[in-house]
C-alpha cells in the first residue's frame, strides 16, 4: 500500500488532532506556565499585573495547611477506598463466575446499575441514607445493635461514609473486567489442581490470583487514577467538611481556581495532582515488571 | 449447601445495590414529610406525584433537561464523526511517525483533565463561549480514548476490502463513508453510549462553564436545587429520578454495547 496523501491525512486526522491540541495539549503547557505566575483576579481584568514568581506557588503549597489536609484526605480515600473497591469487584466477579449460580445476567445487570447512574444524583440519595435520624443505614444498623451514627457530620466518619458510597457506586465496573479475566483462565488448571486435592483457597491463591495479575494491575492503575480525582462526592455530600475532613485535592483546586480566581496557585495544585498520579502509575508499572520476572 | 451460600450472598449484594434506588423512587412518591419519619418507610402510603409536578412547573426542570439532552447529543454526534475518522486513519493509513504520534497520545491519557481546566476556561471565555452549549461540546468533540477504541476495531477490517474499493475508483472519504462506517457500526454504538452517558453524568466541567443558571445541566441544577430544598427530601428524590432515568434507559436498551466497550478498553493497546 502506498503512503496516504497529505490532504487525505489532514481531512481525517486534522479535526481530531486540532481539538486535542487546542483543548488538551496546549492547555497542559499553558497550565504549566501559569503555575509559575501569580495570575489572579486582578490580572484576569488587566494582564499587565501578571508576574512570573518562579517556584513561589509550589513553595506555598508546602506551607499551606489546607493543601496538606486535602492531600491527606485524598490519600486516605485512594489507599482505603481503592483496595476495598477492587476487592469488592473481585469478590463479585468470582461469585458471578461460579458455575453454581444461575440468572447471572440479572445479577450482573443489578450490580452494574450504580456505575451508569449520575454521580451527583446518587450522592444526593446517599446523603439522605446517611441521615442520623431518618436515614436507612442507621435504621438497619439499629437491628445489629449499633447506635445511630452521624455519618456525614462526624469528622472521623465522613470520609469512611464517602468511601462506602464510592465502593457501592464503582465496584460493578471493575467486576466486568475481572469476569472477562476469569473467563480467560483455562479450566484445566482448576481440574488438575482438584485432582491433586487442592482446597478452594489454595486454588484461589495459586491459580486465580497469579493468572489475574495483569488484569489486577490494569484495574489498580485506572482505579487509582480515578480515585485521586475525587470531587463530586464531597462537593455534594459534605462541601469538604466537617472540619475539612473530606476536602480533596480537586475540590481545593476548584475552590482556589474558580471561586477565588487564584489561577496561578490553582494550576500549581492541579500539577501536583498530576505528578502524584504519575508517580503512582510508575510504581504500579514497576510492580508489574517485578511480578513478570 | 454451598449453592445456598452463594445464592444468599448474590441476593444480599443485589439488595444492597438496589435498595438506594428503590428508596429513591419510593421517597419521590411520598407525601411531603413522609420520607423523614422514624422508623423510615420503604414504601409510600399512597402515591403522590406532586413533587414531579412541582419540578416541571415552578422549578423549571424541563429547561435543564433540554440543556442536558442537547449538550449530550451534541458531544455524541461530533465525537463519533471526529473520533471515527481519526481512529480509522491511525489504523489503516500509512504515514510517517504514525506509531510515535499514537503512542504519545496514549501516554498523555495519564494527565488528569483537571490540569487543563483553567486554561481551557480562559480560552473559551476569550472566544465568548462560556454559558453556551459549545463550551461543553467543543472540548468534547475529540477524545484519545475514542480514537483508541475505533482504531482497535478498525484493525479487524481486512485491507483487501479497502483496496478493492480503491480499484473501483472510490475516494478516501467515500471509502470511509460507504465501507468503514457500516462495518464499524457496533463500536460506533459503544462509543456513542460512552460519550452520551459521560457527558450527561459529568459535573465538574458544566459547573465551571455554566455560570448562568439558565444554562445548567441536570446534575448542576440538582446540586444547586439542594441548596434551597435540602429539607424537601421527597422533592430532591424526584429530581434524582428525573436525572438518572434518561441514562438508565439508554444503558438498559444498549447495555450489550456498553459492556463490550469496557472490555475493549481494558485490553492494552
Amino acid at each position: 500500500m502506498k503512503k496516504t496523501t497529505f490532504s487525505t491525512l489532514a481531512l481525517f486526522l486534522g479535526p481530531g488532532l486540532a481539538v486535542l491540541l487546542i483543548f488538551f495539549f496546549l492547555p497542559v503547557m499553558a497550565a504549566f506556565i501559569l503555575s509559575f505566575t501569580d495570575f489572579n483576579i486582578y490580572s484576569l481584568g488587566n494582564p499587565d499585573y501578571l508576574r512570573f514568581v518562579g517556584f513561589d506557588n509550589y513553595m506555598k503549597l508546602f506551607s499551606d495547611d489546607m493543601f496538606w489536609t486535602a492531600l491527606k484526605n485524598t490519600f486516605y480515600f485512594v489507599i482505603a477506598g481503592g483496595p476495598l473497591s477492587i476487592a469488592a469487584s473481585l469478590g463479585a466477579a468470582i461469585l458471578l463466575n461460579s458455575k453454581l449460580i444461575r440468572f447471572k445476567g440479572i445479577f450482573r445487570l443489578t450490580y452494574f446499575l450504580p456505575v451508569v447512574t449520575t454521580l451527583v444524583a446518587v450522592a444526593i440519595v446517599w446523603r439522605y441514607i446517611y441521615h442520623p435520624r431518618y436515614g436507612l443505614l442507621n435504621y438497619f444498623l439499629g437491628f445489629c445493635g449499633i447506635d445511630p451514627l452521624d455519618w456525614l457530620g462526624d469528622p472521623h466518619l465522613a470520609m469512611p461514609a464517602i468511601i462506602i458510597m464510592a465502593v457501592w457506586k464503582n465496584f460493578g465496573y471493575n467486576m466486568i473486567i475481572f469476569i472477562a479475566g476469569l473467563q480467560n483462565i483455562p479450566e484445566e488448571l482448576y481440574e488438575a489442581a482438584s485432582l491433586e486435592g487442592a482446597s478452594a483457597w489454595q486454588k484461589f491463591r495459586n491459580i486465580t490470583l497469579p493468572m489475574l495479575a495483569p488484569t489486577t494491575i490494569f484495574i489498580t492503575i485506572i482505579t487509582m487514577i480515578g480515585y485521586f480525582q475525587l470531587f463530586a462526592e464531597p462537593y455534594v455530600m459534605t462541601q469538604g467538611g466537617p472540619l475539612n475532613s473530606t476536602l480533596s485535592i480537586v475540590l481545593y483546586m476548584y475552590q482556589e481556581g474558580f471561586r477565588w480566581w487564584n489561577i496561578g496557585y490553582s494550576t500549581a495544585i492541579a500539577f501536583s495532582l498530576f505528578i502524584i498520579i504519575l508517580i503512582g502509575t510508575v510504581i504500579q508499572f514497576r510492580v508489574q515488571k517485578a511480578l513478570e520476572k | 449447601m454451598k449453592k445456598i451460600l452463594l445464592y444468599s450472598t448474590a441476593i444480599f449484594v443485589a439488595v444492597i445495590t438496589f435498595l438506594p434506588f428503590l428508596w429513591m423512587i419510593s421517597a419521590s412518591l411520598m407525601h411531603q414529610g413522609q420520607a423523614n419519619t422514624y422508623p423510615p418507610r420503604l414504601l409510600p402510603e399512597s402515591i403522590d406525584t406532586s413533587h414531579y409536578y412541582k419540578l416541571f412547573s415552578s422549578l423549571d426542570l424541563s429547561g435543564y433537561l433540554v440543556n442536558s439532552v442537547v449538550i449530550s447529543l451534541g458531544v455524541t454526534v461530533f465525537s463519533l464523526l471526529i473520533n471515527s475518522m481519526g481512529g480509522y486513519a491511525f489504523a489503516k493509513f500509512r504515514f510517517r511517525r504514525k506509531d510515535t504520534i499514537f503512542n504519545f497520545l496514549l501516554t498523555s491519557m495519564i494527565i488528569p483533565g483537571q490540569v487543563t481546566m483553567l486554561p481551557v476556561f480562559l480560552t473559551l471565555k476569550n472566544m465568548g463561549l462560556i454559558n453556551t452549549y459549545w463550551a461543553i461540546i467543543v472540548p468534547g468533540m475529540a477524545s484519545i480514548f475514542g480514537i483508541f477504541l475505533i482504531r482497535q476495531y478498525c484493525y479487524s477490517i481486512p485491507d483487501s476490502l479497502i483496496e478493492a474499493a480503491k480499484m473501483d475508483g472510490a475516494s478516501d472519504f467515500k471509502i470511509y463513508l460507504k465501507v468503514i462506517l457500516p462495518l464499524t457500526k457496533p463500536i460506533l454504538v459503544t462509543l456513542g453510549i460512552f460519550s452520551f452517558m459521560g457527558t450527561w453524568n459529568d459535573f465538574l466541567w458544566p459547573l465551571i462553564v455554566m455560570t448562568d443558571s439558565g444554562m445548567y445541566t441536570l446534575p448542576v441544577a440538582l446540586a444547586n436545587l439542594m441548596g434551597e430544598h435540602v429539607q424537601d427530601t421527597e422533592l430532591m428524590m424526584a429530581g434524582s429520578v428525573v436525572t438518572i432515568l434518561p441514562v438508565l434507559i439508554v444503558f438498559l436498551v444498549l447495555q450489550k454495547y456498553y459492556i463490550k466497550g469496557i472490555m475493549m478498553g481494558s485490553v492494552k493497546g
